[in-house]
């Protein structure tokens, strides 16, 4: 009797009586610079899911039991929904707790408001409200910036959206990539270590089995010129495959290989192995560290809707942040370069630091194992 | 009934509703016991059970045998109840199971029930497949594969998996099974007349006999024998007069024969779901002293079809092009909804409206596909019939 009636369950599946609303929740986020507001509609139905509101199991939901549960309610809220910018988490909190109404019944309305400590151009969401419980639930996100809104639905199949960056038009955007690519190298002291590693001996040639002052700028300036070049030359390639997906590495070996060509550029400087090709080097480490760089773009986002222009916009903000750093390092490294402070203390001792430096992350990274972090709770 | 449970207790949200949800206000509520919402087991005791059962199996969601329970018991509330949040909870159920190459047999068959349902065709039949292989005789996993085989048009495919029912399970089981198949591809008059002989004999959950009925009425409908499918829609409706797809099977006979007032009185209190609420509005518009009544229900589709697409839903796209053809009167949107529905499922529910937008908009293209249909499956259906002729005056 029972094998019949789950035999007929079957069969009835397939008429389309099932029909009335599944499980939706409404979010609405305005962004404004750093500051953003928001608000979300959670059904009273699939609060009381996850969370159990009706108290008294009568079966009716009383707003005195949604007071109840307000704290709960908001800390779920909190912890299924994640918003990022420019690879940052965002500050997000619960400020209101109102009720509203819609098609099928009575809902939630918490308010929000944050604040991003990095302002990107776009706003990674990341959302699981209810996927655990029902995973058919889906939230219909309403982005709205610079007046213009966009409607994207978080799934528990895609439950990360990448919105904005569309607003302003493309020359504002196309800056705004060029400001994170900029930030991106400054704030990557990996990339700055590595080059400086390289560039190091530019002001100087080797002679002897000895280190002595380039005779003159011109030299140091094609060797340097060299060197940038052949490093924005690879390192673009490798991100715009990354960023396109044509190509993609686990994330874990790129760091860790970066953080490996940091060790061996700078050992290089107090153990010469390669003098005159460093250009090479820097090409083929440069390889890798584009699919470094692919991987704070992809924490950025690209807006789908001009995915060229901010690649572009990344890749030359990129460049122009390593030009400024060489532009101020090789008047000075070369007015310095005859003396001894520059052979002994910058180029040995300042390549013995990068090593060690750049093997704690080497070791961090292969092993997944923060030593400054354990060193700092020690 | 259902109306004055409202008027009691959400008089404020009811209004509020029918303001629609763009314009509508967040409210703080000034009374602590202010009702604002009524869960489903508040009129059906026993899915206050299946709260339980889903709190056991949150403490241990590896348990199969738990898990398979409470996912049964949510597919049934969710065909009992027409609410499809008890099937997320049901896949939430299977989640140990529900990305698995090779989950256990029963695991296999709920997910596969439950893909059939978000009209997931193919993952279904692919889970099918591999259970049917291992387990050759297992009827239920026949049964449900011949169903979504019937959907697809695939009549030979579905008559194959009936056949094996006949040592599996119980006479009327098979013989619907069949005719479901048959009674849509030649041989209406055989699939109506095994039926027949079946009901006959005593025996029968009533559950199988109310399938079994509304098949044989929706099949005597086809045929416009009028007085049989009558006949047989009441005595489907006198063993269970809740049951939601035999409402709005009804409904759309006593449409065809003119006699919306008698739609308009059953379904009175079913708005809740959209399919019946669909017949109520379409009851509505044929009778003049409705036309508020009308007015309302037209507007309250509307913002349910816009609420499915805004998350992407595509479930309901048959009962929305009717809804664009015979309430909105926009054929060519109309039409592309049917042909989108057409290239999923094949029924002759979706023959009728992609015949009918065909008609109405005079697209060649769509009327070709329905004549081939109708003749390569020699379906037997007055109504399509007429909308084809129509179509070539």
């Amino acid at each position: 009797m029972k094998r019949l009636a789950m035999m007929l369950l079957a069969v009835l599946m397939a008429f389309p009586a099932v029909a009335h609303k599944p499980s939706d929740a409404y979010l609405t986020i305005a962004r404004d610079g750093p500051g953003m507001t928001g608000r979300w509609d959670i059904a009273l139905r699939d609060l009381d899911l996850a969370l159990g509101l009706d108290a008294n199991g009568d079966g009716e939901i009383t707003w005195g039991e949604v007071r109840a549960k307000g704290d709960s309610i908001a800390a779920l809220a909190m912890h299924r929904l994640l918003i990022s910018s420019g690879g940052e988490k965002c500050a997000l909190r619960v400020t209101g707790l109102e009720v509203d109404s819609h098609t099928d019944g009575a809902y939630a309305v918490l308010t929000l408001v944050g604040s991003c400590p990095h302002e990107g151009p776009t706003l990674a969401v990341e959302y699981s409200l209810l996927f655990d419980l029902d995973p058919q639930h889906r939230g219909l996100l309403n982005f709205v910036e610079g007046g213009q809104s966009h409607s994207v639905v978080l799934s528990a199949e895609r439950p990360r959206q990448i919105v904005g960056g569309e607003a302003g038009g493309p020359l504002s955007q196309f800056a705004a990539y060029v400001h994170e690519g900029v930030w991106h190298i400054w704030l990557g002291f990996d990339h700055i270590l590595f080059l400086l590693s390289l560039l190091l001996p530019a002001v100087l040639v080797r002679r002897d089995g000895n280190w002595q002052a380039a005779p003159d700028f011109k030299g140091s300036f094609w060797d340097v010129a060299r060197i940038v070049t052949a490093f924005t030359v690879a390192h673009s390639i490798t991100l715009t495959l990354a960023a396109l997906g044509i190509v993609s590495l686990p994330s874990r070996w790129v760091e860790s290989a970066i953080a490996l060509s940091v060790v061996l550029a700078a050992l290089n400087n107090v153990f010469p192995v390669v003098a005159r090709g460093r250009w090479i080097a820097a090409f083929a480490f440069g390889l890798l560290h584009g699919f470094g760089f692919a991987g704070a773009l992809q924490d950025l986002g690209l807006p789908t809707g001009s995915l060229a222009l901010s690649l572009a916009g990344f890749n030359i903000g990129v460049e122009l942040g390593q030009l400024a750093i060489v532009a101020a390092f090789l008047p000075l490294a070369f007015a310095l370069r005859s003396t001894w402070a520059y052979r002994r203390v910058v180029l040995a001792g300042g390549s013995a630091v990068i090593v060690a430096i750049a093997g704690v992350w080497l070791v961090e990274r292969a092993f997944d194992m923060p030593l400054f972090a354990a060193l700092a709770a020690g | 009934m259902q109306r004055l449970m409202r008027a009691s207790g959400i008089v404020l949200l009811a209004v509020l509703a029918t303001v629609g949800v763009a314009v509508a206000k967040p409210f703080t509520p000034n009374d602590d016991a202010i009702v604002l919402e009524r869960l489903p087991e508040k009129s059906d005791p026993s899915l206050a059970e299946l709260k339980r059962m889903r709190a056991a199996l949150a403490a241990n969601p590896g348990d199969l045998d738990n898990a398979a329970r409470v996912a049964r018991r949510s597919i049934e509330a969710a065909r009992a109840t027409g609410d499809p949040r008890f099937l997320g909870q049901a896949q939430a159920a299977l989640s140990p199971w529900w990305t698995a190459v090779d989950p256990p047999a029963q695991a296999m068959l709920l997910r596969a029930t439950l893909k059939q349902s978000q009209h997931d065709f193919p993952g279904a039949l692919a889970d099918l497949d591999r259970l049917l292989s291992v387990r050759p005789a297992d009827g239920q996993a026949l049964l449900t594969r011949a169903t979504i085989f019937t959907v697809q048009g695939r009549y030979a495919d579905a008559q194959r998996d009936c056949a094996k029912l006949f040592r599996l399970a119980s006479g009327l089981v098979t013989t619907a099974c069949l005719a479901g198949a048959s009674s849509v591809n030649g041989d209406a008059a055989g699939a109506y007349r095994a039926l027949t002989q079946a009901l006959a004999r005593p025996g029968e959950s009533p559950e199988v006999r109310v399938w079994a009925l509304t098949l044989s009425a929706e099949i005597a409908s086809r045929r416009g024998d009028v007085l049989a499918a009558d006949r047989n829609f009441r005595e489907a409706l006198a063993l269970d007069s809740g049951d939601a797809y035999l409402q709005g099977a009804y409904a759309d006979f006593l449409l065809d024969q003119g006699r919306a007032r008698e739609v308009a009185a059953m379904l009175a209190t079913r708005t809740k779901n959209d399919a019946l609420l669909l017949r109520l509005a379409l009851a509505e518009q044929a009778v003049p002293e409705r036309r508020s009544d009308f007015a309302a229900h037209r507007q309250e589709l509307a913002d349910r079809f816009a609420a499915a697409k805004q998350r992407g839903d595509t479930l309901h796209r048959r009962e929305e092009a009717r809804f664009r053809l015979e309430i909105e009167n926009d054929a060519p949107a109309a039409l592309a909804l049917a042909k989108d529905n057409w290239k999923v499922q094949r029924e002759a529910a979706d023959l009728r409206i992609l015949a009918a937008a065909a008609r109405a908009s005079g697209d060649a293209g769509a009327r070709k596909t329905v004549a081939d249909w109708m003749a390569a499956t020699r379906i037997e259906d007055v109504a399509v019939v007429a909308l084809a002729e129509g179509a070539s005056r």
